[in-house]
């Protein structure tokens, strides 16, 4: 069977002399066409549009209601503004606060898609024009068949080749428009209507993501689905910086690759160091786990900076300081960024002859260039910087303790900084300290220091405070070398099969999913307590991102890391890190594929089954605990769509709404039971689908409730009630006031917490309800009551 | 004492609607007796050290038996009232038990009613701010009042930025002046 794809192949004529006559403006539009090879038939929803999945949108919605959380009273988007819209006021062009605020939320939603869908087709046509177009795509040779599981379920396509991954970027480009065009003024005005394009938002988000990560895997060789993945250094103290150091930032990786690739070719792998922050790190490992190394997560950029550390920085797109060419200057290191998205004023040099450029960056006669060609990056970046360190001498612009000392003792203690600061933090009084001769205070705020920066820009003497706290803290920073297992990719369908089962019947009692970006109320160490405390319970903790990074940077007290200790199986108790950013959809992919693989549910464009396979049977839950950017965002509202909670940290109430569920509403949590389509009450299970919270400890107990599902058998519901109970005893010190909700009878109840929870269940007035094979979808219904 | 209606992270300016400034302790008095059906959230920091000798947690216990006011707890801040004796405290995340304020359907902790009046303290500076910002345009019913030492512009009322010191005399002299409720 032969199929066209969607991007058509278009053919202009102005003017056609032929021995059969004369022909002009000629215009003529065929597709690919590509050859079927796969035998599942067309789900109900390829390709879909906007308003397709409308209907389970609002399944959700009904549930999950949005919470508005307003960071703003006004919307200033248009000239009738600013608008006030609080209470009940609608803005000039009739908008409420409730529309408002979700149409910031799908703003921010399209701008994480959009960057994710570019960040892959820049990937892609990259590797396109260097491995040609044929060439096939393998993210985990024959222990994973469902190569692309979001992919096949959004689209309804199979992609084999780098080329059949750009239908998939057509569509996720022309969904990201309408999208984003909805937030036009005058055009949607629902708060509802919005959620659900928010919720396609995020699905397109998880469909651009699969893609970069699937090109990059298939093509640069990249762990594929390996639980053995090896393991690598991580952590501010890594760097040799006896060698010419290369600093790489950002999130897409081929100027890293090139480096790398003109190291091995010149046989220089040896004489440079090349390390990386945030995502470009943990893929440059993913190519190379011998030759490259991880500073940290996005936090770490300045801390890194200004010691002085990188001769030469490297910028390609996403999560880069906007000041890091500034910054570079400073400390008299050339900057090459090598993105389209982020070109920071430097002049573009892509076409110049390599040794010119180097010259002028070497002499410094400018602070950086542009470059678009990431082989070209390679060379330049490398050659520069070995004329460029002897230079430099690590210069750097960490002052002296002395420097410190004085300035702590001109301090008015006005606290500015303190009240630019995101997590409020004490520095006022950590000056206090150092004017009188101790930086210990300093250095602890180090350590849950966000490396915003915003108290050097608030303090009226313009001291360099984070630059003070870096050299407070300047002895724990040189001994922060740690082990991360580098990004494995895909789970793989033999794992599938062998946790499917236990997963959906709840007796692996759940997957954490910890991912997000560094924006932490208290320092990456929490994310660390978090995915111990779960592994320990042997759940299936999977990593991505700065996240995983952090969950690296904590040892015991045999000086071993997390990813030392738990094994990269995706099994019970495994920790594993899947990767950067756009690997989250491999999460989702393993979500999918229990449905798939396991339960055997058709696949094929067929989201909204399975969607409610996910929500009512999957115990998966995903913790942003530093979430800070839009792509989190939009990362999320994809988990959502799919039926997969989120908890984001307390900075995470920033995003303006959460969709929660209400316990105390019985009407909200029946499902049908497909074997009889009698409605039964299924409890609150899972209680929202986004929610922030407040501290570690609510996280931790959030998690373990999320866990549960409509579908738990009664031996998978004991299992998840213990876990429940015994952390709320622990971190809250009492029995939670709302176990009754999850007892669907005694078989359900703990047999070590029985007589605890029967007499909650009799305060309570609990009744017994059945477990149901439950769905939110009628036509999902096998036998009708009376038919 | 400070008079400025200044927010404390100076960037979360909130508008054009702004909280009263509390300038005498009275005006807590006043409101809470005047509500018919108050109730007092309280974050994880009240248990913090950050308050002083005396904890913002033990002037909440104080505030509650004084008045009669039902707490909420959230997060995990529940344990230490636990740890004080005091087990009257119903437990909630602070976006339930802000979702829930919203709604005018909710009969409140005791089901006898909606609340009129949400006292705070103790939570994030800015999780607070972004929850009270949803009570202002979405529980319209309701007044609100900041009881953190800070000034936090989207409540109906709240103290300005204060010294410890100063802080520690307002609830002083509101819990005395309740006590005649």
């Amino acid at each position: 069977m032969l199929w066209l794809t969607r991007k058509g192949v278009n053919i202009k004529i102005k003017e056609l002399k032929t021995d059969v006559g004369f022909v002009k403006d000629l215009e003529l539009t065929i597709g690919r066409l590509v050859e079927e090879k796969w035998a599942e038939p067309m789900g109900p929803t390829p390709f879909p549009e906007i308003t397709t999945l409308r209907n389970w949108d609002m399944k959700l919605l009904k549930r999950y209601k949005p919470f508005y959380l307003p960071f703003c009273d006004v919307c200033c988007l248009c000239t009738f503004g600013k608008c006030d819209l609080t209470g009940d006021k609608r803005g000039a062009c009739g908008l409420n606060m409730a529309a408002q605020q979700s149409r910031i939320v799908l703003l921010a939603c399209c701008i994480g898609a959009a960057t994710h869908t570019a960040h892959a087709r820049h990937l892609v046509e990259h590797l396109i024009e260097k491995y040609g177009g044929n060439s096939p795509i393998d993210v985990g040779g024959l222990n994973v068949d469902v190569e692309a599981p979001v992919t096949r379920l959004v689209c309804g396509i199979k992609p084999e080749t780098l080329r059949d991954l750009e239908d998939g970027l057509d569509w996720c480009e022309g969904e990201v428009t309408h999208l984003l065009s909805a937030t036009h003024t005058g055009q949607e005005g629902s708060n509802l209507d919005f959620e659900s394009k928010v919720l396609h938002a995020g699905m397109v988000d998880q469909v651009g993501m699969e893609i970069a990560d699937m090109a990059q895997i298939s093509a640069y060789g990249f762990p594929k689905g390996d639980p053995e993945a090896p393991l690598t250094e991580i952590g501010w103290g890594i760097a040799d910086v006896t060698k010419p150091v290369i600093l790489v930032i950002g999130h897409n990786v081929p100027s890293a690759v090139g480096i790398i690739d003109y190291l091995t070719d010149k046989g220089m792998y040896n004489a440079v160091e090349v390390v990386g922050i945030c995502c470009t790190a943990i893929d440059m490992t993913r190519y190379s786990s011998s030759m490259a190394k991880i500073v940290g997560p996005i936090s770490w950029q300045l801390r890194f900076i200004r010691s002085g550390l990188p001769d030469l920085i490297v910028v390609d797109e996403q999560c880069i300081r906007a000041d890091a060419l500034v910054e570079a200057q400073k400390i008299k290191a050339p900057v090459i960024a090598s993105s389209q998205k982020n070109c920071l004023g430097l002049e573009n040099r892509t076409k110049s002859p390599a040794k010119e450029i180097i010259s002028d960056m070497v002499e410094g006669k400018v602070p950086g260039v542009l470059i678009l060609d990431p082989e070209k990056v390679g060379e330049v970046a490398v050659e520069t910087v070995m004329a460029v360190a002897p230079k430099r001498n690590k210069f750097k612009i960490i002052p002296e303790i002395e420097e410190i000392i004085k300035a702590a003792q001109e301090c008015t203690q006005c606290n500015e900084c303190m009240r630019a600061c995101p997590n409020n933090m004490p520095i006022p009084e950590a000056m206090k300290a150092a004017a009188k001769g101790d930086l210990n205070p300093l250095a602890e705020i180090l350590e849950s220091c966000v490396g915003c920066a915003r108290c050097d820009s608030a303090c009226p003497n313009d001291f360099p405070l984070h630059s003070f706290m870096v050299k407070a803290g300047e002895k724990s920073l040189i001994q922060e070398k740690f082990k991360i297992r580098v990004g494995r990719g895909a789970i793989q369908d033999v794992e599938i099969r062998e946790v499917g089962g236990p997963i959906v019947l709840g007796e692996i009692p759940g997957v954490v999913a910890l991912v997000g970006c560094a924006n932490y109320p208290h320092g990456g160490k929490e994310v660390a307590e978090i995915a111990e405390e779960f592994a320990k319970r042997r759940y299936i903790v999977v990593a991505t991102g700065c996240a995983a990074m952090s969950m690296a940077m904590v040892k015991d007290e045999e000086g071993k890391t997390l990813y030392e200790k738990y094994s990269g199986r995706f099994e019970a108790g495994g920790i594993i890190n899947v990767g950067s950013c756009v690997s989250n959809p491999h999460i989702a992919g393993a979500a999918i594929k229990i449905a798939s693989i396991f339960a055997k549910r058709k696949l094929r464009a067929n989201y909204e089954e399975i969607a409610d396979y996910v929500l009512n049977r999957v115990g998966a839950v995903g913790l942003a605990w530093g979430a800070m950017s839009q792509k989190a965002a939009s990362i999320a509202s994809g988990f959502w769509r799919l039926g997969v909670p989120v908890i984001v940290g307390p900075h995470g109430s920033k995003y303006r709404r959460m969709l929660l569920g209400r316990k105390d509403r019985e009407e909200d949590w029946y499902v049908y039971d497909a074997r009889t389509g009698d409605k039964v009450y299924a409890g609150p299970t899972p209680e929202h689908l986004f929610t922030a919270a407040e501290t570690k400890e609510e996280a931790m107990v959030l998690i373990a409730k999320f866990c549960m599902r409509p579908n738990d058998t009664t031996k998978g519901r004991a299992i998840k009630l213990t876990h429940y109970i015994d952390l709320h005893k622990r971190l809250y010190g009492v029995v939670p006031d709302d176990i009754h909700l999850f007892v669907r009878n005694k078989a359900d109840l703990p047999i070590t917490m029985k007589d605890e929870i029967l007499k909650v269940l009799e305060e309570k007035g609990w009744k017994e309800t059945r477990i149901p094979d439950p769905t939110l979808l009628p036509r999902l219904i096998r036998e009708r009551k009376g038919e | 004492m400070g008079v400025k209606a200044e927010p404390w992270q100076k960037a979360e300016i909130a508008g054009p609607k702004k909280a009263l400034l509390i300038l005498k302790p009275e005006v807590v008095v006043a409101m809470v007796k005047r509500a018919k059906r108050p109730i007092l959230v309280v974050g994880h920091l009240a248990a913090e050290d950050y308050s002083g000798d005396v904890k913002m947690i033990d002037y909440a216990i104080r505030m509650s038996k004084t008045a009669g006011i039902p707490v909420v707890a959230t997060a995990h801040t529940i344990s230490g009232f636990i740890k004080r004796d005091f087990h009257s405290a119903a437990c909630m995340t602070a976006m339930d038990i802000g979702n829930r304020l919203t709604d005018p359907e909710w009969k409140g902790l005791d089901r006898k009613g909606p609340h009129d009046l949400a006292l705070f303290m103790g939570l994030p500076y800015y999780m607070e701010f972004v929850i009270l910002a949803g009570l202002k345009s979405f529980a319209t019913n309701l007044k609100t009042i900041s009881l953190d030492r800070f000034y936090d512009p989207h409540a109906t009322w709240s103290f300005p930025n204060l010294s410890v010191q100063d802080w520690n005399k307002s609830f002083e002299i509101i819990l005395t002046k309740l006590g005649g409720k």
